[in-house]
């Protein structure tokens, strides 16, 4: 089992290099100009460059081998971590991803940890009280949320938080408080589906035998609850978690660029606007690897907690011959 | 509980209508009258003009077109492609279908708005860098939906006493394989179409989507926000747009939505 795993994992972190890879090297392909004269230009200034220098570039990086050849060296680049220049910046792509994966990461734990108090309180609340006006407030929270773009929700966000209210700063990212608003808005964004998750998965716990009994034997709500109800939940938000992945990291691609956060999403639209290749190439393969190595991460999580889902997998495998 | 669609329903003809009648109801999209900029919504102007003195409402339809255009084809391919590929995996097993299940794997490696964007960056601007980018994040779905269906439908009894009464492949494909999971299939494309059209709007928004002289839901607003406090009804015409277009196709998707994973590996 864990060996089909790991294949797949290498698999899919194999698949990622390659299309990422080959989608950069076919973006500077084709850029226009010669690249010849347009790597000459940035290394003599481009009073100096004449047709002499351009060819003697072209010899020396061998730009004028076959395509193929070059993709397979460029491949071969990126797979031993090369990532080059960026070429606005002039920093190598391997320190301002480090910095910006940071920024990101902390950005996307807190609000990570709002949806998920969130999600539990109200998935909790309503699960409880089926009737009634919270329930019904809560529903219709919910279904504004999901139907409201995560940028949408930032704009509305700030303009009455930060704007006419004046209680936290727009933009910035110096303070702890400037983490509030962007992390507001990707919590709000991921809210809908944590409280629904919540929510079934109680329903299902409290309305089991096991629940039942918990009180019959004594135990007083807040206990049977802890004890018997919150791991389950739990479980199932976590399962639940692979999902929410998509939701964050292109919620992060938006909200970052919104806020001016930086992150990997917000120097990724840059990087694409400014035609900035290595860039491009440095932030899409890490979040694309983040994704792949965390949906794996929360997968094996998932069997290492959940005993049932290994004997699930085991005895259809068993039973048939 | 049965969800009602009537509403929902009403909401897409409204929209639709807007953006199909706008041409010939609303002036030109694109002509500009600065001396009429930022004016509030009167006999002439339905919904006020722009920044730049453009008819709001013409230019809401041009939005609504372009979004829900793109939208729909792109998850009609989607359908078809995935749908295709799914049987075909399923029908044929073996080497075909572990080639294609791998690249599915490999596709849904990345997340959505990641592909349009490395797409979009390929050629900045053009439309079908946009199309292809969606079509190729939501096709893995109903792959996945229509393999798994298809190899225990082709396994079943019903499928083994058509055979055996002589029924052909295409009967056997219309009644035992797409009959039972049309509504499924048709419930995952309009989550395909909401999905599609909120990318292109985040795309826009972010000013990597269509380009400027085009509306477009996402482009309107981030025009429309530096005069929120002047013209206050600009930023909300294609906020109101965009959340009942979504709003009402998740409607209609209903609950299914929250137990499909959107492009996971499972």
């Amino acid at each position: 089992m864990l060996g089909r795993r790991v294949f797949r994992l290498l698999l899919q972190v194999v698949f990622v290099l390659l299309t990422v890879g080959t989608l950069c090297f076919a973006m500077a392909e084709l850029l226009p100009g010669d690249a010849a004269y347009r790597i000459a230009a940035g290394r003599y200034g481009y009073d100096l460059v004449n047709t002499e220098i351009a060819e003697a570039v072209r010899a020396e990086l061998g730009l004028d081998r076959p395509a193929l050849l070059r993709w397979a060296e460029w491949l071969g680049q990126v797979a031993q971590g090369n990532m080059g220049q960026s070429m606005v910046l002039g920093d190598p792509v391997l320190h301002l991803v480090a910095y910006q994966l940071g920024q990101t990461v902390w950005l996307s734990l807190v609000a990570w940890l709002m949806a998920l108090t969130l999600g539990i309180s109200l998935g909790l609340w309503t699960a409880m009280h089926p009737e009634g006006w919270a329930r019904q407030a809560v529903d219709g929270l919910n279904t504004v949320l999901r139907a409201s773009p995560s940028f949408l929700l930032g704009v509305v966000l700030t303009t009455l938080l930060a704007v006419e209210l004046g209680w936290f700063p727009v933009a910035g990212h110096e303070d702890a408080e400037h983490v509030f608003l962007p992390a507001l808005t990707l919590a709000l964004a991921l809210c809908p589906g944590f409280t629904q998750v919540v929510r079934d998965a109680a329903r299902r716990v409290l309305g089991s035998d096991a629940f039942e009994f918990a009180q019959v034997k004594g135990l007083p709500v807040r206990a049977a609850l802890w004890r018997h109800a919150l791991p389950q939940i739990l479980l199932a938000t976590l399962a639940y978690a692979g999902v929410q992945l998509v939701l964050l990291i292109e919620g992060m691609v938006v909200v970052e660029t919104l806020f001016a956060w930086p992150g990997i999403g917000h120097a990724l639209v840059h990087a694409v606007i400014a035609r900035d290749i290595p860039m491009i190439q440095g932030t899409a393969l890490t979040m694309a690897l983040l994704f792949v190595l965390l949906s794996r991460a929360i997968d094996l999580l998932l069997h290492a907690l959940d005993p049932r889902l290994v004997d699930a997998q085991a005895a259809p495998a068993s039973a048939t011959p | 509980m049965k969800p009602n669609h009537t509403l929902p329903v009403a909401v897409l003809l409204v929209m639709a209508a807007l953006a199909l009648l706008t041409p010939a109801l609303a002036p030109d999209p694109h002509s500009q009258d600065l001396m009429a900029s930022l004016r509030a919504p009167d006999a002439m102007h339905w919904l006020g003009t722009d920044h730049l003195g453009r008819d709001n409402l013409a230019r809401l339809g041009e939005g609504l077109r372009t979004s829900l255009g793109l939208a729909l084809a792109s998850a009609l391919l989607a359908v078809a492609l995935g749908s295709a590929l799914g049987l075909l995996a399923a029908a044929r097993g073996g080497w075909t279908d572990r080639l294609l299940s791998a690249l599915a794997d490999g596709v849904a490696a990345i997340p959505g708005l990641l592909w349009v964007l490395l797409i979009a960056a390929l050629a900045p601007g053009e439309k079908w860098a946009l199309y292809s980018g969606l079509v190729l994040t939501a096709w893995v779905e109903f792959f996945r939906l229509l393999r798994s269906h298809t190899r225990s439908a082709l396994l079943g009894q019903p499928v083994q006493a058509s055979r055996l009464l002589g029924f052909g492949f295409g009967y056997i494909l219309r009644w035992h394989v797409l009959r039972p999971i049309a509504g499924v299939l048709a419930r995952l494309w309009a989550y395909a179409v909401a999905h599609a059209v909120l990318a292109i709007a985040a795309l826009g928004f972010v000013s990597v989507g269509v380009r400027p002289p085009q509306a477009e839901l996402g482009l309107m607003m981030t025009e429309a926000l530096p005069y929120y406090h002047e013209a206050p009804w600009l930023l909300a015409t294609p906020v109101v747009a965009l959340v009942l277009v979504i709003g009402a196709l998740q409607t209609i998707v209903g609950r299914a939505a929250d137990d499909t994973p959107a492009g996971v590996v499972a």
